[in-house]
């Protein structure tokens, strides 16, 4: 899918300048990109601490005074925002009808992809960021100061996101804005399967080998490994980004081979509301 | 056509080209060729097989069967080689709304590696009478003003190929007419070679030199305007379309006669 030689940074460039453009000429679209994480994280930190500090503590109440509910909602906005952020983009030439405009452009599939995963970075920057700092002020969690495990946690939670606009962006192209729900709810499956709330160990035994199959939960259980035991386990980093890297490849082929499904299909010429 | 043509004098060579979805057969095998600097009508009814063709020259639809060679370059294997190349314009495909007409413009000269593009904004800008709204949304634009906004796109790099989807669909005529001789003196200023699909007959008489008849995916006929009035005992192209789409047909020395 990608001849490294032939990517231009000029037309990933005018993508990047194009979806800035965008993000630009709307300053309620930017209001509710820090919304919903505001809105996320006070709901988890206030629950956080009547939990911890309301009568009779709760039986894991070590484990929440340590952060687990509030640093495990910061991660989350980031795995979710950062695949809406490549999702929403790509919907956005979907909702212009401007998809057959760009394809028979020199912009080749894959700086279209990069131009994408530049802006879920974009938008998780001007979404989350702000409410990890207002974390810190409201409940004194800082994220930040996880250093290198938040680092390891990033790049797991971003890959992960990527796969998934990847394949809700060939699905889109191939089976048009009927399927645009997936861009809003797919992620949403990692919310009880990731974990990312309570240990694998909380779930029956037999859904657990499924969990094990997503790379967040390698990261949730990281994170409570790294407020709770102060240890960063870097064996679960390295299989959360092996698995990672299988996802995104299949993702990659499986967008290529949309887009030529859609290319056979004819219906590039049909996207739109 | 093409066997008669230098290569070098060969915009578009298109081969067998055939389309069928599912049991539906869209194109049925196509050969035609353009040359260098000629303006080729594509006509036909709904449904016969002009779009499709369209959006296989572009890459945007596989070809079941068939090539097609833009300047000798595959269009299924090869097509980023070319796509620099070429542009088009069609009403069924839109640009972002939220955009001004100046973003849009400068987006679309970045993509196709267009050098001094603030300067090839403004001349097309004067060209195309876009100045008063170049910084105004896409989206607020009249149909008039959103086809001229398009235009600029479809030639903010200098195509040497130009493919047209009915560029003046829903226009009113003042505008249509104006549209009609900007695209003239463009093809004769720059050497661009022009495929333009379309219903409007007058459009077609005034801009073609050529006329490619589609019917339920078959070409029915390829000659000039004025060939065609003359085999089909027609003073008008619209007579000689609705000949072909009803069936009327009694012309001599026709394609697949």
């Amino acid at each position: 899918m990608i001849d490294a030689a032939a990517i231009s940074l000029g037309r990933i460039g005018a993508m990047v300048l194009r979806y800035t453009y965008l993000l630009r000429s709307s300053w309620p679209r930017i209001l509710e990109m820090v919304y919903w994480p505001a809105v996320q994280m006070l709901t988890w930190g206030f629950l956080q601490t009547y939990l911890v500090q309301g009568r009779g503590a709760a039986p894991n109440s070590a484990a929440i005074a340590a952060g687990t509910l509030i640093g495990a909602v910061l991660l989350w906005d980031i795995l979710l925002r950062g695949q809406q952020g490549f999702s929403f983009s790509f919907l956005e030439e979907m909702w212009s009808r401007n998809i057959a405009n760009l394809l028979m452009s020199p912009l080749r599939p894959a700086e279209f992809v990069i131009a994408l995963m530049v802006m879920s970075l974009v938008r998780l920057a001007v979404g989350v960021v702000p409410v990890t700092l207002m974390a810190i002020e409201f409940f004194g969690f800082n994220l930040w100061a996880l250093g290198f495990a938040f680092a390891a946690f990033f790049v797991v939670l971003i890959v992960f996101a990527w796969s998934v606009g990847l394949l809700v962006s060939g699905v889109l192209l191939r089976y048009g804005l009927g399927a645009e729900n997936l861009a809003w709810s797919l992620m949403f499956i990692i919310q009880p399967l990731g974990c990312i709330f309570y240990p694998v160990a909380a779930l029956p035994g037999w859904l657990q080998p499924i969990c094990w199959v997503l790379p967040p939960t390698y990261v949730f259980e990281g994170l409570r490994g790294v407020l709770i035991d102060h240890v960063l386990h870097t064996d679960l980093m390295l299989t959360g980004l092996a698995i990672d890297s299988l996802l995104f490849m299949g993702a990659a082929f499986a967008f290529a081979w949309l887009l030529a499904s859609a290319r056979r299909a004819g219906t590039l010429l049909q996207t739109g509301e | 056509m093409s066997s008669l043509l230098p290569r070098s004098n060969v915009a578009l060579i298109v081969e067998d080209l055939s389309k069928t979805y599912n049991t539906t057969i869209a194109v049925r095998p196509l050969s035609f060729s353009l040359a260098v600097g000629s303006t080729t009508g594509l006509l036909g009814g709904n449904g016969a097989g002009k779009t499709t063709t369209i959006g296989m020259i572009m890459g945007l639809i596989e070809p079941t069967s068939g090539s097609i060679r833009v300047f000798g370059h595959d269009m299924v294997h090869d097509r980023h080689r070319v796509l620099g190349r070429m542009n088009f314009e069609s009403p069924y495909v839109d640009m972002p709304h939220r955009l001004t007409v100046r973003q849009n413009l400068r987006v679309f000269a970045q993509l196709y590696g267009v050098t001094d593009s603030e300067g090839k904004i403004a001349r097309l800008a004067q060209e195309l009478a876009l100045v008063e709204f170049l910084d105004r949304p896409s989206g607020s634009l009249s149909a008039g003003q959103k086809t001229r906004v398009a235009l600029a796109k479809a030639l903010i790099n200098d195509p040497e190929l130009l493919l047209l989807d009915e560029p003046t669909a829903s226009l009113d005529p003042d505008t249509a007419d104006w549209v009609r001789a900007y695209l003239e003196t463009h093809r004769r200023d720059r050497n661009c070679t022009i495929l333009l699909a379309s219903h409007n007959m007058a459009e077609v008489e005034r801009l073609c030199d050529r006329v490619i008849m589609l019917k339920q995916g078959s070409l029915v006929d390829d000659a000039s305007p004025a060939e065609l009035l003359a085999r089909y005992g027609r003073s008008n192209l619209e007579d000689v379309f609705l000949d072909v789409a009803r069936g009327r047909v009694n012309a001599k020395n026709r394609v697949d006669s």
